[in-house]
């Protein structure tokens, strides 16, 4: 097992590791705290299929802004909103039971499924020209962008003024009821 | 190299996990990141075939544009959680259950 591997697999595990910690975790900030780890994880894991720029603007997007703006909603906002949030009644609800029992099984048909598959022996894949580690993606993504997602972008570009006016409007204090 | 496989184990389970917080968990707020981790899973997939996609580039197009529409819908959604919790004094989702009143 090369270095690739071990490290790998260490961030793999962390990944689901601090994810498990996250949702489980009784106390809200230490949560997101938490999610911070998980998503820095990915971000590694991201490097590993050699896209680079991804990982990067994974870091910038969510840890710089996702995760910001949650905790800014939160200890800016209202004294009463991080009060409110008491650590839940503890015991074992059957809505619980459900909702393991769902997840579980669904992870088992997915893990089937690709146990099953055999990705080596798949045409598309077989015919690819598969990255190498020492491209350049920023280039390739800055040239896709301008040719052939163009439309994708502009609208992506149009959308993102709409979500900028309407949380602007949503979190407005007060206002004419 | 890592085979395709591994990849899809982990954001699979990643994916799960993200389920189970959305289906139990009694705040909003660990409900939207069950959300974020069900998203990440499906880039993380994205970018895994990716890596075989060179000429389109479209898996790590993709999952750019997820990115950047997963940080609007945070946006958006902790908007109306403050909003909900001005009405309701509560962000339990099985507390709010009115949409008028």
């Amino acid at each position: 097992m090369g270095q690739e591997q071990i490290l790998f697999y260490f961030f793999g595990a962390s990944v689901l590791i601090s994810a498990l910690c996250v949702v489980l975790m009784r106390n809200l900030v230490r949560s997101i705290f938490l999610f911070f780890v998980t998503l820095f994880c990915l971000a590694a894991l991201y490097l590993f299929a050699l896209a680079d720029f991804i990982a990067l603007s994974q870091v910038v997007i969510y840890a710089g802004g996702v995760l910001v703006l949650m905790l800014f909603a939160f200890m800016l906002s209202s004294r009463e909103l991080l009060n409110s949030i008491k650590p839940a009644v503890s015991g074992f609800k059957v809505n619980h039971l459900a909702g393991i029992l769902t997840s579980i099984l669904f992870l088992f048909i997915l893990f089937r499924v690709i146990i099953k598959t055999n990705f080596n022996q798949l045409m598309w894949i077989q015919k690819s020209i598969p990255i190498t580690s020492n491209e350049n993606t920023a280039h390739q993504i800055g040239i896709h962008i301008m040719t052939a997602y163009l439309l994708p972008f502009e609208i992506l570009s149009i959308f993102l003024l709409m979500v900028l006016i309407g949380a602007a409007h949503l979190a407005r204090k007060g206002g004419k009821e | 190299m890592i085979p395709v496989a591994h990849f899809m184990f982990i954001s699979a389970s990643l994916f799960c996990i993200g389920l189970y917080a959305v289906l139990t968990r009694r705040n909003t707020i660990q409900i939207l990141i069950g959300i974020e981790f069900m998203i990440n899973a499906a880039v993380l997939n994205f970018v895994a075939f990716g890596k075989y996609d060179k000429i389109s580039g479209g898996g790590q197009m993709f999952a750019l544009f997820a990115i950047v529409l997963a940080a609007a819908g945070v946006a958006v959604a902790l908007a109306i959680i403050l909003n909900v919790y001005r009405y309701f004094k509560s962000i339990d989702p099985t507390k709010t259950d009115t949409l008028k009143n």
